[in-house]
C-alpha cells in the first residue's frame, strides 16, 4: 500500500469515528436524560416554565429533527451558547485550551523523562532490586488517586514548606498575562523575556503537573520497560553485542529506536487523557482549562456547555489517535506495507 | 457427550497433576508482588467488615464540640469539622467502595464477554459494527464518559455503577473477541460444531469458558480503576453524596481544610483509597505476568 493510500484510509477511519462520536454525544445529551428542560428548572418547575425551556432548548422538536439541527450546527461551527458565560461555547472551549493543554504537555514532559529513565534502567538491569523498585512505583502510580496526591501536595509544598503559590490558577491574583503569541503563559513570558512572570507561571504549574506527572508516568515505565526486554531480547541486539558495539550505544541506538512504537502509543494515550481536561486536578488548582470549564457546566446544569466540552474531548481523543497511526508507518514502514 | 468432547480436546490442565494447594503456595511463593497484594487486601478487608463492631463513634452522628481534632489515641485519624471520628467513616466508606467496585467490574465483565463472544463468532458485518461501536466508546476518555453518563442518568449510587460500567465495556469485548478469534477455530470447537450443537451452545459453553482468563485478570485491574473512579466522580459531587461516607466524598470534605492544616480530614481517607487500589492492581499484575507465562 502507498503511503498515500494509506494516509487515506486512516483518515477514512477517523471521520466514520468521529461521526460516530457525534451520535454518541447526541444519544448521550439529548436522549439519555429524558427531559433536559425539567432537569434544568428543578422540581418546582411549572408547566409553563418547562415549555418555554423545551422551546429554547429546541427539544420540543422530534428527536431526528433535534439531531438534524445538532448537526447542521456543527457543520456552521456552532457548538451552542453557554447561559453560564454568556458566550458561544466553541469560544469559550478555544479560550481555555491553552491552559489544559500548557498542563497537560508539562505533565507528559515529566512523565516521559522519568518513564524513560526508569523504564530502560529497569529493563537493562532485569530482576535485580533497581527493577523490583522500579515496577512497584509503575504499579503505586497507577493506583494513585490524583485528587488525593494534589491534596498533599498542596498541604506539603503550600502550607507546610510554603514553596508554592497557592493553588489559585496560573498566575497570583492581579497579574496580567503575557502577550498571547502561544497562550503557554511559560513559553509566553520566556518569549518576552519577562523573567519575574516566568517564575510566577512556572510555580503555578509545578504542583498540577507534578500530580498528573506522576500518574502518567507510571503506564509510560512499564511500557518502556517492556518494549525495552522485548528488543533487547532479540537476535540483532545479540549480533551487536557479539561484534563488540558498546553496550551503551545499543542500549540508547538500537534498543531505544526499535522499542519506539509501543512507547510512541503510549504516550499518545496519555497526552489524550491529559487533553481530556483533567476536571478533578484542575478544579482542585482552580486551573482554568476544559476540564474546570465541565465541572463548572456539570454543577451549573450548563448542558450546551457540557455537551461541548465531551464532543472536543472526543475529537481531541480521535484525531491523536490518527496522528500516532500515521507517525508509526513513518517510523515504521512495515505496518502501511503489511 | 460434549463433556467428553471437551475433555479430549481442551489442553490438558497442569493443576490436575500438582494439585491445586500445592500450586497456589507456589505461585505464592514466586510472586511476592501477589502475596503483597492480597495481604494488603485481606487487612483492609477484615477491617471494614469487623472494624466498626469495635468503634463505639457513629459514622453520621455530629459532635460540635470536638471538631478538627488532630489523629490521637481516641480518633486515631482525628475527626472533621463536624466531630464525626474519621476512622469509622473510612471502614463505612471502605464497603460501599467494595460494593461498587465489584458491581462495576462483575457487570463489565459480563457484559463485556459475552458481547465479545458473539462479535468474534460471527466476524462478518456483525464483528464490523461492534468494533466500530467500541471504536467511539474508546473515543472517550473513561472519566469523562463516565462523569458524562453519570451526570445525564442522575446522582444515584447504581447509575454510578452503571456509567463506570459502561466506560469499561469495551475492554472487555476487545479481549474476549480477540481469544474468540483464534479459539473458534481449534479442533474443540470444531469437534462440538460437529456433533451438532447449536451455536449458543457452541459459544458459549464451550469457546467462552477457554477465552476467559484475559477478562477475569482484567476484571481484577477494573475493581482498582473503579475504585479510583467511583471515588473521583464522587469528590466531585458525581454519585455518592455526602453525608454518606465513602472515600471520595471524605476527601473533598476535607479539601478546603487542607490550606489551613487540617491535613488528617483528607490524606487518611484518601491514603485507604490508595490503598485498595494498590491492592488490586498488585495482583492483577501478577495474574497477568503468570497467565502469560503460562501461554508460552
Amino acid at each position: 500500500m502507498s503511503f498515500r493510500r494509506y494516509i487515506a484510509r486512516r483518515l477514512a477511519l477517523g471521520a466514520i469515528t468521529l461521526l460516530g462520536v457525534i451520535v454518541a454525544v447526541f444519544v448521550l445529551t439529548f436522549v439519555l436524560p429524558g427531559d433536559l428542560a425539567s432537569l434544568k428548572l428543578g422540581p418546582y418547575a411549572t408547566e409553563e416554565g418547562l415549555a418555554v425551556m423545551r422551546a429554547e432548548m429546541g427539544t420540543d422538536k422530534p428527536v431526528p429533527v433535534q439531531f438534524a439541527n445538532y448537526v447542521s450546527g456543527l457543520l456552521r461551527g456552532d457548538m451552542g451558547q453557554s447561559w453560564v458565560s454568556g458566550q458561544a461555547v466553541q469560544r469559550d472551549m478555544a479560550q481555555r485550551l491553552p491552559a489544559t493543554m500548557e498542563l497537560g504537555l508539562a505533565a507528559l514532559i515529566i512523565a516521559l523523562v522519568v518513564g524513560l529513565v526508569l523504564g530502560i534502567i529497569a529493563a537493562v538491569r532485569r530482576d535485580s532490586v533497581v527493577d523490583q523498585v522500579v515496577r512497584g512505583y509503575a504499579i503505586l502510580g497507577a493506583s494513585t488517586a490524583s485528587f488525593w496526591l494534589a491534596l498533599v501536595l498542596i498541604y506539603i509544598f503550600y502550607f507546610r514548606l510554603d514553596w508554592a503559590p497557592p493553588p489559585l490558577g496560573r498566575l497570583d491574583v492581579g497579574m496580567d498575562a503575557p502577550p498571547a503569541i502561544t497562550r503557554l503563559y511559560v513559553l509566553d513570558s520566556l518569549l518576552a523575556r519577562d523573567w519575574a512572570l516566568l517564575r510566577h507561571s512556572l510555580g503555578h504549574l509545578t504542583l498540577p503537573a507534578l500530580t498528573l506527572g506522576f500518574i502518567v508516568s507510571a503506564p509510560v515505565t512499564k511500557i518502556v520497560r517492556a518494549a525495552m526486554l522485548d528488543v533487547l531480547h532479540s537476535d540483532f541486539i545479540r549480533t551487536a553485542r557479539t561484534i563488540g558495539v558498546p553496550y551503551r550505544t545499543i542500549v540508547i541506538r538500537d534498543g531505544l529506536r526499535n522499542a519506539m512504537i509501543p512507547i510512541l502509543t503510549t504516550s499518545g494515550i496519555a497526552f489524550g487523557y491529559l487533553m481530556a481536561g483533567n476536571v478533578l486536578v484542575e478544579r482542585i488548582f482552580a486551573w482554568p482549562g476544559i476540564g474546570q470549564y465541565a465541572w463548572t457546566a456539570l454543577t451549573t446544569k450548563d448542558f450546551e456547555a457540557l455537551r461541548g466540552f465531551i464532543l472536543v474531548v472526543a475529537i481531541i481523543y480521535v484525531v491523536i489517535n490518527l496522528v500516532i497511526d500515521v507517525l508509526y508507518s513513518v517510523i515504521d514502514p512495515r505496518i502501511r506495507l503489511g | 457427550m460434549s463433556a467428553q468432547t471437551s475433555a479430549v480436546f481442551s489442553p490438558p490442565s497442569p493443576a490436575r497433576s500438582v494439585g491445586r494447594v500445592r500450586r497456589f503456595s507456589k505461585v505464592l511463593q514466586q510472586n511476592r508482588m501477589l502475596l503483597i497484594g492480597l495481604a494488603v487486601l485481606l487487612v483492609v478487608v477484615v477491617s471494614a467488615l469487623v472494624g466498626p463492631y469495635f468503634i463505639t463513634y457513629e459514622p453520621l452522628r455530629t459532635a460540635p464540640e470536638m471538631k478538627l481534632l488532630p489523629p490521637s489515641l481516641d480518633h486515631p485519624m482525628g475527626t472533621d469539622n463536624f466531630g464525626r471520628d474519621i476512622l469509622v467513616r473510612v471502614l463505612y466508606g471502605i464497603r460501599l467502595d467494595l460494593r461498587i467496585a465489584f458491581m462495576v467490574a462483575f457487570t463489565a465483565l459480563i457484559v463485556g464477554t459475552l458481547v465479545g463472544t458473539f462479535s468474534g463468532y460471527y466476524r462478518g458485518i456483525i464483528d464490523d459494527v461492534v468494533m466500530r461501536i467500541t471504536d467511539v466508546m474508546m473515543a472517550f476518555p473513561s472519566f469523562v464518559l463516565a462523569m458524562a453518563i453519570t451526570a445525564m442518568l442522575g446522582n444515584t449510587i447504581p447509575n454510578v455503577v452503571i456509567a463506570i460500567a459502561i466506560s469499561y465495556v469495551p475492554y472487555f469485548i476487545r479481549l474476549t473477541r480477540g481469544e474468540v478469534l483464534s479459539a473458534r477455530e481449534m479442533g474443540y470447537a470444531e469437534a462440538a460444531r460437529c456433533v451438532g450443537n447449536p451455536e449458543w451452545r457452541i459459544m458459549y459453553l464451550h469457546i467462552l469458558p477457554n477465552c476467559l482468563t484475559p477478562a477475569l485478570v482484567q476484571a481484577t485491574l477494573c475493581l482498582g480503576w473503579a475504585i479510583l473512579d467511583a471515588s473521583g466522580l464522587a469528590f466531585l459531587g458525581l454519585g455518592v453524596r455526602p453525608p454518606i461516607p465513602e472515600g471520595g466524598v471524605l476527601v473533598g470534605e476535607g479539601a478546603q481544610f487542607i490550606i489551613s492544616g487540617e491535613w488528617w480530614v483528607s490524606v487518611f481517607p484518601g491514603a485507604v483509597i490508595v490503598l485498595i487500589a494498590l491492592g488490586f492492581n498488585l495482583i492483577g499484575d501478577s495474574l497477568r505476568d503468570i497467565t502469560a507465562q503460562e501461554e508460552r
